[in-house]
């Protein structure tokens, strides 16, 4: 999916927890994507970051990164 | 089957708890303090005849009819208005009495007309009824003198006479057969609450005004049928009832139009329905009702109505009637074909928050075990997501926390982004009811809608710019915490302290004080800190909200700070306070409940669970993808990527109420197979490749859940005029692509939903016919329902508090789009208005208009009524002009009930953060003078016209 659309995404999820604090921005951002995209988007954002991650913020850009650590997507069937 | 009777008890029920014992025809009763005699006689099974009463409006005591003797007393008192009292001794029918009644109903009859066998009437009137109990078999004083009956009075024009006006579509008001029992003005006043009718005149010259003696469509009537249900004479008369005649038998059922799902019986003759009367026993609406569902029943057998199934190639064709068989087989094999060639993923479907619980579970069934992934999403993702999100985040569950009745109790009542007397009007009738007693209105909206103007309430009004909503809270927060009116003691018991900590402190920032949001806001900072001041100490307070919450791109983070504002002040967990999401849709609860989210199953379980998920691949039999599924924005932007090809959409139009038009229409332009399942080849339809007709709330069993959590009975009063039930068309669906599903009865499908889901464990037919309704959750801990919900503790367990930083919305006005556009509804229309234009509804709202302040309506040469164009980044359309000061200047409004403005063109892809529910509440446009429809309302006609063509069926050999 374009990737335009999943930057301004996950940026906008970013801004909700900015205010938490960084500590718990980072996990939390990575939670409401794991909860709440689907895997093509996932895939989608994932390559994104693989490519460089350019646009997303720098608390969003970790969550991405952890949250691919952590995931093992299927290949799409 | 017969007619379900209701007992007319005469006057209201008394809600005190101590108990008088009197005598009553030689019968001892004991009724609660406040009772009338005329209802305790009733309990005690006899009736005292009576005119003017009726246990929906107050005592009145005009008719002189419901007389009573009692021991010690002098004179014959009326029985309505003298309350029981211990040790009464009262005869109800005494020569005395008996006498005195007779010589009352002759004087009604001398002025009355004696058509009673052409009558609408006849065998439903209470005069005539009156007269038979009184043994009336005279009338002395003939009718050759002054009357109201006769056009003509001996040879001249009788200027007491009146002509029936038959101006509204759906009942006549034939003012010769008035008895002036004031029942329909007390029904307008204190059930509705709107004030339209009254008396005019005195003595003979009394008679019913709808207004300042206008036509009743001319007045301010809202066309509730409260007067109709309430006259006891064919004065105010349904035209259904004219026109066919008295039902045979009726059924309780529920309502298909808003979230307040009123309770109605279907009056019926064979399959024919004559007419829909509220229910008293419906615990929603406790007998009212409003227009939609009272009257606009009709489109269920309008001509327009699609009776057989409809395939074509491409969507540039004709449709083709074919046989449910061929229509399934067809509709099969293309989505098996996208799955083979692009995917499992790249098909998926819409559940409708209009079918019925089971149909919803059906519908995300198929999806999840037949096509094999999650792509399932409903309705509800375009308006109360951020609630199920934002609930779910800080108490724990996705849903409001009381049941209807908690409005009597409550003493503040704060009603934010919604217009109940628009959209939930039986709800709003019963709030306003409520602040006539005394109870504080606080309204936070960009407009003055009509609970700020309606009769007799005084509301402190909040008009918030559009898209600041999170500052508003906010600041209110920031109010609470600086002047010390936090409930502690609720805070330190019920939430997380150090949570409630952080989140004071930041509220206490001095850039969250009303002061200093106002530059943003616009809502004068002292009318802000009244309001915080009130909801705080003014005791039971309970929050009211709607789509103006949630609609934008940070719906979710105001229903936080919508739950913080309860939790800080304590008003949460007991009847009169709250936090209370007014949901748009009959079933928009019930679809959330039943796993339309592409994320969780039945129940609000996240599909990753394995626990759960094994619980459901056990009993369906197959492997679920624990992969959360495409959002229905996803899946437009899937769709025009290439990777989302199919589509099934039962009852949701989703080209016309979805934003950004065009991008719509680009993602279905896109798919290779849409099928569409519905009444009407609606606007969606135009698009879709099969088509799937549905069947009407009143052709099928099931349940509806409203906004208050009721699940109630759908019952089926007539033949599926499609041949289907629609739970029966998914099944054949499913069936054709290889999945079977086996129900005889849709009570079978709520039995593996209790057995599948702990919140709905206690929940089956039986239990719904024997309790009337339940209120989720319904299970072993709570086998009555919840009325009332976290009332020991939250679900999650310690409140959570969490911090609602305001972040402004990238739809910005400027230079070239300098207005900010709202939409919401009117009365009259529902939603994209389907099912109400096609009823006689549209003399209300026969098409939509732009509101628009004078001043910035004079700037750009706009009269009132004149076309004007309406453009925003995403699209541009034409409509008309209405100048008001309701909307204040810079701010624009409009509906969205008819396809040809299209307000949903202007719409943007904007959305919330948290869910994606996109904001239709903010966009920035400009208007400007027109000559007529633009282009696109053009091109999008010539489209539409050419897509609904059907193939003339060809001859039979």
């Amino acid at each position: 999916m374009s990737p335009d659309r999943l930057i301004y995404m996950a940026n906008q999820i970013g801004k909700f927890f900015q205010s938490q604090g960084h500590d718990k921005a980072v996990p939390g951002i990575a939670e409401h994507i794991r909860k709440f995209w689907d895997p093509r988007m996932k895939r989608a954002i994932f390559a994104h970051l693989d490519a460089g991650g350019a646009g997303l913020e720098p608390d969003v850009r970790q969550a991405i990164a952890s949250l691919k650590e952590a995931t093992a997507l299927p290949t799409p069937p | 089957m017969s007619l379900i009777e209701e007992i007319d008890f005469g006057t209201p029920r008394s809600k005190s708890e101590t108990m008088v014992t009197l005598t009553i025809d030689g019968k001892e009763i004991s009724v609660p303090e406040g009772t009338s005699i005329m209802r305790a006689a009733m309990e005690a099974g006899h009736q005292i005849p009576k005119l003017c009463a009726t246990d929906m409006v107050d005592a009145f005591g005009s008719c002189r009819l419901c007389l009573v003797e009692i021991e010690g007393r002098a004179g014959t008192p009326a029985s309505c208005t003298t309350p029981a009292m211990n040790g009464l001794v009262v005869h109800t029918q005494t020569e005395r009495l008996k006498k005195l009644r007779k010589g009352v109903m002759e004087l009604y009859i001398s002025d009355h007309p004696l058509d009673c066998l052409t009558c609408g009437a006849n065998g439903d009137c209470e005069l005539q009824d009156m007269a038979g109990a009184v043994g009336l078999r005279d009338v002395r004083y003939g009718y050759e003198g002054e009357n109201h009956v006769f056009a003509k009075s001996n040879g001249d024009v009788n200027p007491a006479w009146l002509p029936k006006d038959e101006s509204n579509p759906y009942f006549t008001y034939d003012p010769s057969k008035c008895i002036v029992c004031s029942r329909c003005v007390r029904a307008c006043e204190e059930v509705q609450g709107t004030f339209a009718l009254t008396i005019s005149g005195r003595g003979f010259e009394s008679r019913v005004s709808p207004g300042m003696s206008e036509s009743f469509l001319g007045s301010e009537c809202v066309s509730c049928g409260a007067c109709v249900q309430a006259c006891p004479t064919a004065t105010l008369t349904e035209k259904s009832v004219i026109e066919i005649g008295q039902p045979e038998h009726s059924v309780v059922t529920t309502c298909a139009y808003c979230g307040v799902g009123c309770a109605f019986k279907a009056e019926m003759r064979g399959e024919e329905v004559v007419r829909m009367v509220p229910w008293k026993d419906g615990k929603a609406n406790r007998g009212h009702s409003c227009v939609k569902g009272r009257f606009a029943w009709g489109y269920t057998n309008h001509k327009e109505r699609i009776l057989k199934p409809m395939i074509r190639e491409r969507i540039e064709d004709p449709w083709r009637e074919v046989s449910w068989d061929e229509a399934f087989s067809f509709a099969a094999a293309r989505m098996r074909g996208i799955q083979t060639k692009y995917g499992r993923d790249a098909i998926g479907g819409i559940t409708s928050s209009r079918c019925t619980n089971e149909e919803t579970y059906l519908v995300q069934k198929l999806i999840r075990a037949g096509f094999g992934n999650n792509n399932v999403d409903t309705c509800a993702r375009v308006c109360h997501s951020p609630t199920g999100y934002g609930l779910a985040t800080t108490f724990g569950t996705s849903a409001g926390t009381q049941d209807f009745d908690s409005v009597e109790d409550t003493d503040v009542v704060v009603v934010i982004g919604a217009n109940p007397a628009s959209a939930h009007p039986v709800f709003a009738s019963r709030l306003k009811k409520r602040l006539r007693q005394g109870a504080k209105l606080i309204v936070i909206d960009p407009r003055r809608t009509e609970m700020v103007e309606s009769p007799h309430v005084k509301a402190l009004h909040l008009p918030l710019m559009p898209g600041t909503n999170v500052a508003v809270m906010t600041a209110l927060a920031h109010v609470i915490i600086t002047e010390g009116l936090v409930n502690e003691a609720f805070v330190r018991e019920r939430c997380d302290w150090s949570e409630f900590e952080e989140w004071a402190a930041f509220v206490a920032q001095p850039k969250n004080s009303p002061e200093a949001t106002a530059i943003l806001t616009g809502v004068d900072p002292n009318v802000l800190r009244e309001a915080a001041r009130t909801y705080a100490t003014g005791g039971n307070g309970a929050i009211y909200y709607g789509l103006g919450v949630t609609e934008h791109s940070q719906g979710s983070t105001t229903v936080i700070a919508i739950a913080n504002l309860a939790m800080a002040t304590g008003n949460i967990g007991r009847p009169g306070v709250g936090v209370n999401p007014l949901r748009g849709q009959n079933n928009v609860q019930g679809s959330c409940d039943m796993g339309s989210f592409p994320h969780e199953l039945p129940g609000y379980r996240h599909i990753s669970g394995d626990a759960v998920r094994d619980q459901f691949e056990a009993m369906w039999n197959v492997r679920l993808n624990p992969e959360p599924g495409l959002r229905i924005p996803n899946m437009f932007d899937a769709a025009v990527e290439g990777t989302f090809m199919g589509i099934y959409v039962q009852g949701e139009d989703i080209l016309q109420s979805d934003p950004n038009t065009s991008h719509v229409v680009a993602a279905l332009s896109a798919m290779e197979c849409v099928i569409v399942h519905d009444l009407f080849l609606n606007e969606t339809a135009n698009y879709a490749h099969v088509f799937l007709p549905g069947s009407s709330f009143l052709e099928k069993d099931g349940t509806f859940t409203n906004a208050e959590r009721r699940i109630q009975r759908v019952r089926k009063v007539m033949t599926p005029k499609n041949g289907l039930a629609d739970w029966e068309v998914t099944i054949g669906l499913a069936k054709a692509m290889g999945f079977e599903m086996n129900y005889k009865h849709p009570s079978e499908i709520m039995d593996e939903i209790a057995a599948l889901t702990p919140t709905f464990a206690g929940v089956s037919y039986a239990r719904l016919d024997e309790l009337g309704s339940v209120q989720w959750p319904c299970n072993e801990k709570a086998p009555e329902g919840t009325p009332v919900m976290h009332i020991d503790g939250f679900v999650r367990g310690k409140g959570k508090f969490v911090v609602t930083e305001y972040v402004a919305t990238d739809e910005r006005t400027g230079p070239r789009y300098p207005l900010l556009l709202t939409t919401g509804r009117i009365l009259s229309q529902y939603n994209v208005g389907a099912q109400t234009r096609r009823t006689d509804n549209v003399v209300w709202h026969a098409e939509d208009r732009l509101e628009i302040h004078p001043h910035d309506a004079e700037q750009r040469g706009v009269r009132d009524g004149d076309w004007v164009r309406l453009k925003s980044r995403a699209g541009e359309t034409t409509l008309r002009a209405e100048i008001t000061d309701r909307v204040a200047p810079g701010v624009v409004y409009t509906t969205f009930h008819h396809p040809d403005t299209q307000a949903n063109v202007i719409t943007t892809e904007y959305s919330d953060w948290a869910t994606n529910c996109p904001e239709y509440k903010v966009t920035a446009v400009q208007v400007s003078p027109s000559n007529g429809p633009s282009d696109w309302q053009k091109a999008y006609d010539a489209q539409a016209r050419h897509s609904r063509r059907i193939a003339p069926a060809e001859a039979a050999e």
